[in-house]
Order: structure tokens, then sequence, then C-alpha cells
């Protein structure tokens, strides 16, 4: 896949305490193919304190529109400048990057669980559309410390079904994704994941225990985005692989996680 | 070695130019300068491995690349293709390693020169050991340079009481240019949890607030040396570029930029033909030096 050097405009925005959601439309050409799990390198304002992109994951394509949606939460000045952006605003992006999750055949009606914790939720809305029209069924098990951060379900329920689960119980059972009643049931066929890595190590665990296929997607801190400065490697058995390239999906048998 | 236009791009930042041929016509470039390559494949640092800081970045790679065997087997092949020069940066622990890898390079017809990088802050022995001081530059480059034939770079280290000591005890060792800056020796900490941004604490500094640290450098090199200099250090514009030659370099290298907007190397190049255009002068190489003081 081409990778582009793209200003978008920020068609449309809303937001809650801790996230904005961002509607970054093509007015001049279609959008290029992109895959579930691949992201987008955002130029903020290159103030001194951002003087870097900022990577954001796919969170959904509206082809038919030329929209592409970020959800951003809000941790720092880069994530913060973007959720202040006013509608109109024009966006510097370079576009697809990284290696996307790798779909099942489609031909195999799979039962595929995806996993999100915090704004590791973001990649799973695209993934779980792109799933559902291939003919899987997505079971979409999300977490967050409180109902807060549980946000877009009306847009996850169109594609699968919703498990929720919340620290301090404000929404769903109370508890970590780990502890979700799902996990008792019969054993998906393929786990995706991401979130913060406490969470991503112990879904690996349970996948590794059961036997299952997982992959998950990892947020090593970049800087180029394109595999040119080697700054965001992971360390995993074929040794230091890039993020940004060879990831920033990875198969729970590549990492060298103990688990 | 002669040079379509004044702009290279700096080794480490543009991987082997194969990472930026969706933005940008390698063929419009003065030159590119692959990755630090080294006689044996090196790993590199742990992660974490960059800290991003006011308008500035530090890294702490620690040279990750798969040894100068790897390269002359698999990448030469590709890069000898572009329409372009391509120059090797050769790092290393040891003086015989040096010399080892430069030999190997040697061999490439389609590798003009090296630029050897004596100035890696990022490793234990990294060269930066021999790039701080007049004996140490003056011992690598002389040994190089008796196996070496093509053009010998050597790229300085900032991190030095006076760089024009060092440019010169490079020369006179037999450097056929020198290039500068490699990043400045810095480090970033984390107040909340009392700990280092960077798996090795130190790590490299780069970006645009280099800038006035490496024009300042530039300018002194230029004034003490009969070599050619090259310009680096936070260039992120055509007229920060201008800024270098005027300082008295004949080209420059783009870095970290090229991480900020993967075209900006092209950019450098135009911008530099329309403010030649503008002030009429006809051979870019008439700006180097021209400061008017
Ligand atoms: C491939 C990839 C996809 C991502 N997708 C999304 C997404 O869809 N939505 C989203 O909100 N964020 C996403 N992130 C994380 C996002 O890039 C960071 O939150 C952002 O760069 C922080 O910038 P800042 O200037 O706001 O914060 P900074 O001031 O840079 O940092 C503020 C705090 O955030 C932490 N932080 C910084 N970078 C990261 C990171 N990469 N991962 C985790 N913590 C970090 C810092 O340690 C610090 O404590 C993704 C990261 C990667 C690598
Ligand atoms: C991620 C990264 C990797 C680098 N790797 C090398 C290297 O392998 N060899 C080298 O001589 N310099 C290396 N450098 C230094 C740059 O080539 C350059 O000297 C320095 O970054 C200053 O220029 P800039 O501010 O334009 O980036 C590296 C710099 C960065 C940011
Ligand atoms: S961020 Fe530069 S190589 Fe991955």
């Amino acid at each position: 896949m081409v990778k582009r050097i793209l200003d978008l405009r920020l068609a449309e925005k809303r937001e809650w305490p801790q996230t904005v959601l961002l509607k970054l439309r093509s007015d001049v050409e279609p959008l290029p193919e992109a895959a579930p799990g691949q992201f987008l390198q955002v130029r903020v304002d290159q103030s001194p304190a951002t003087y870097l992109r900022r990577p954001v994951s796919i969170h959904f394509i509206d082809r038919e529109r030329r929209e592409l949606w970020l959800l951003v939460r809000k941790v720092g000045a880069g994530t913060r400048a973007m959720a202040e952006w006013p509608v109109q605003t024009r966006v510097n992006v370079i576009f697809p990057l990284g290696r996307p999750y790798t779909l099942p055949q489609s031909s195999t009606r799979e039962r595929c669980l995806l996993v999100g914790g915090g704004i590791g939720t973001a990649p799973l809305l695209y993934l779980g559309r792109v799933l559902r029209q291939q003919g899987h069924q997505p079971v979409f098990l999300l977490g967050g410390r409180s109902a807060e951060d549980l946000i877009q379900l009306n847009e996850f329920e169109q594609y699968g079904e919703l498990c929720l689960c919340t620290e301090d119980g404000s929404a769903g059972t109370k508890g970590l994704v780990t502890d979700h009643p799902v996990l008792q049931g019969p054993s998906p066929d393929r786990i995706y994941c991401c979130g913060p890595k406490p969470m991503m190590v112990a879904v690996a665990r349970y996948a590794r225990q059961k036997g299952i296929w997982c992959e998950v997607s990892l947020e090593n801190t970049m800087a180029c985005g394109i595999g040119a400065c080697l700054c965001c490697v992971e360390d995993t058995v074929e040794g230091h692989r890039c993020v940004c390239q060879e990831g920033p999906v990875f198969n729970i048998n590549q990492l060298k996680w103990q688990i | 070695m002669s040079l379509k236009n004044p702009v290279l791009t700096a080794s480490g930042t543009f991987g082997y130019g194969r990472e930026y041929t969706d933005f940008i016509d390698l063929s419009d470039l003065g030159g590119i300068i692959v990755k630090g390559t080294t006689l044996h494949p090196r790993e590199g640092n742990a992660y974490p491995r960059m800290a991003e800081t006011p308008s500035g970045m530090l890294n702490a790679v620690g040279l990750q690349n798969k040894g100068v065997d790897y390269f002359v087997a698999h990448i030469y092949p590709e890069v000898s293709q572009y329409d372009t020069q391509v120059l090797v940066n050769v790092s290393g622990s040891t003086v015989d390693d040096y010399v080892a890898c430069a030999e190997k390079i040697q061999a490439l017809d389609r590798i003009p020169a090296i630029e050897l990088n004596v100035s890696c802050p990022n490793v234990k022995q990294g060269g930066m050991a021999f790039g701080v001081s007049c004996e140490g530059i003056a011992s690598v480059v002389g040994a190089v340079r008796k196996v070496y034939h093509k053009h010998l770079m050597v790229k300085l280290s900032p991190n030095v009481t006076s760089i024009a000591d060092i440019a010169l005890a490079a020369e006179d060792a037999g450097a056929d240019s020198v290039s500068l800056i490699n990043t400045l020796l810095g480090m970033s900490i984390d107040a909340e949890k009392r700990r280092p941004r960077l798996s090795t604490v130190t790590g490299g500094l780069s970006g645009a607030c280099v800038k006035p640290v490496a024009l300042r450098m530039v300018w002194q090199v230029a004034k003490a040396v009969n070599i050619p200099v090259v310009g680096l250090g936070g260039i992120s514009s055509a007229t920060d570029a201008i800024e270098f030659l005027l300082a008295g370099a004949s080209a420059v290298q783009i870095g970290t930029a090229n991480f900020i907007d993967p075209a900006v190397s092209v950019k450098v190049v135009r911008g530099i033909e329309d403010y030649c255009e503008r002030h009429h002068i006809g051979a870019v190489s008439s700006l180097t030096g021209a400061l008017e003081i």
C-alpha cells in the first residue's frame, strides 16, 4: 500500500470528557486503500511541545463520504491540541502506515473476539466492520476504568455483540476484561486485542493457555512512523522489529512477553 | 565527488532511501547517506530509544544494523540503482573495525564516498571516544585513509571543547571533507516516574533545537580547514540550509526534519533554487562562506 502525505479537513467532531472523535474528510480525492489496524502520523501544530507527528489508529473509514475517523484520548500536549481543533481545520497526515490485522479466510465464518481496553478500543471498530462484511462474527469485549471510557457503543453495536466491563462497575460487569464471563464460554476462533500493555499481556496469556490464535496491537513511541529511524522497536523472537513498519500488529508468538 | 545539488539526507534518518520513495523521487536529491553500518551486525539499544524534547528529540538507537556483509549482499544491489549519490556511514568500536568495514565498501563501484562516523554518542564504543580528541580522530582517520582511496568524509561530534581543532586533526590525517554536527549528548527525565526516558539514560539530541549550535560550529570549522564542510543539525527548510551555506558549508544534510515531513529534502532543493534565482546567483557554490560580517 502506497503511503501518502495528505491534507484532510476536519469535517465533524464530537467530544467526551477525556476523548474526542475527529472525522477527517478528503475533499479532493478518494482516500487511499487502508486496512484495519493501520495507523496515521498526524501533524499537530509544530509548537515546541509537539515537534514530532503523533501516531493515531484508524478508528473507521467511510469510503463513500471519504471520511477517516480518529478516536483520540487527551493525554498530553499533542492530543489536547488535536481536541481543540475547530471544525474545518486542515489536518496533515501520513497514511496508511503499518501492517494491518490478519483477517481470516473469507469463507470460514469465524467467531472473532475483539478485546479493547481504554483508547485501545479505537482500531477495533473498523476491524469489526470489515470482519462482519466478510461474513465473520465479531464479538466486542470492551473494558475501561469507568462508564466514561466506554464510548461509540452504538457504532460498535452495528457490527457485533457487545460485552462490556469497567473496573468500578459503573457499566457492564465489574472487573477487568479477563474477568468477563464471555471468556468462560466457548472459545473464539481468533482474538484481536488492543489496549494498555498489562491488559494485552493478560489477554495474550489467556489465548496462549487456551491455544487460541491471537494478535495484539502495540503503541511503542515513534518518531518517523515509516521505518526509517528505528526508534520504535519491539524485542521479538526475530530480534528488534520496527513497530511502525513490521507492526503495530504482532502475533503473540512473535513477542518476548512473559506470558 | 560531485553532487547534482548540495542537499543530502543524514545517516540514520533516511533508512536506505527506500522508506521515502512513496513521497519523493530520490533522483531529485544531491545524495543520500545510508544508516550507520558496522563490521558486525548490531541489535542496537533496548526500547525506549526516543524521547521528544522541545523542538527536537533524543535518540538512543545505538547503530542497529545488519552489518556490512549484509549491506553488500542485500542492500547495495538496490541502492546502486538509485540515480543519486549514495554514501555509506561507517561506524565502529575499534580502529580495525573501521578499516575492515571501509575496505569492504571500497569494493563497491557505485559508492563514491564513505562518511566516517567517529561521533555516535549512543554506544559505549560508538566512535565518540575517537571523535572527542585530536589523537583519537587522527588514529582512525589515518588508518582508514591508508586503505580507502575514494572520498573520505569524516563526521564530527559536537560534544567537544574546540571543534575546529578536531576538524584540523581530521584534515591533517587525510580527510577529504568533514560533516557536522552529529547529535549533542543530552538527557530527559520523567519526573512523575522519577526515571530517565531513554533505556540508556543519555542520548543524542537532534532537530530544530540544535540548529544554532550546529551553525556556529560549521562557521568555526569552515574558517579553520581547507577541505569542504558539509553542514547539518536542525535544518528544516531551504532558508535553514542557505544559512549553513553562508556560514561556510559546501553542502548540507537533512536529518530529523525528514520524520516530520518526508518530502522536506526535495522542498529544500527547490527552495535553494528559488533563492538563487531571486538573488541572481549563478552557481550555488558561490553562496559557500558568503556571509558578510
Ligand atoms: C500505532 C499507534 C496507534 C495509536 N492509536 C491511538 C489512537 O487511536 N488514539 C489515541 O488516543 N492514541 C493512540 N496512540 C497513542 C498516541 O500516539 C499518544 O497518546 C500520543 O502520541 C500522545 O501525544 P501527546 O502529545 O498528547 O502526549 P505526550 O505529551 O507526548 O505524552 C503524554 C503522556 O502520554 C504518554 N504517551 C505518549 N506517547 C504514548 C504512546 N505511544 N503510547 C502510550 N502512551 C503514550 C506519555 O508517556 C506521557 O505520559 C497510538 C500510538 C501508536 C504508536
Ligand atoms: C534516529 C537517529 C539515528 C541516527 N543515526 C545515525 C547514524 O547511524 N550515524 C550517524 O553518523 N549519525 C546518525 N544520526 C545523526 C544524524 O545523522 C544527524 O547528524 C543529527 O541528527 C543532526 O541533524 P538533524 O538535527 O538534522 O537531525 C542519527 C540521528 C537520529 C535522529
Ligand atoms: S518510528 Fe521510525 S522506525 Fe518506527
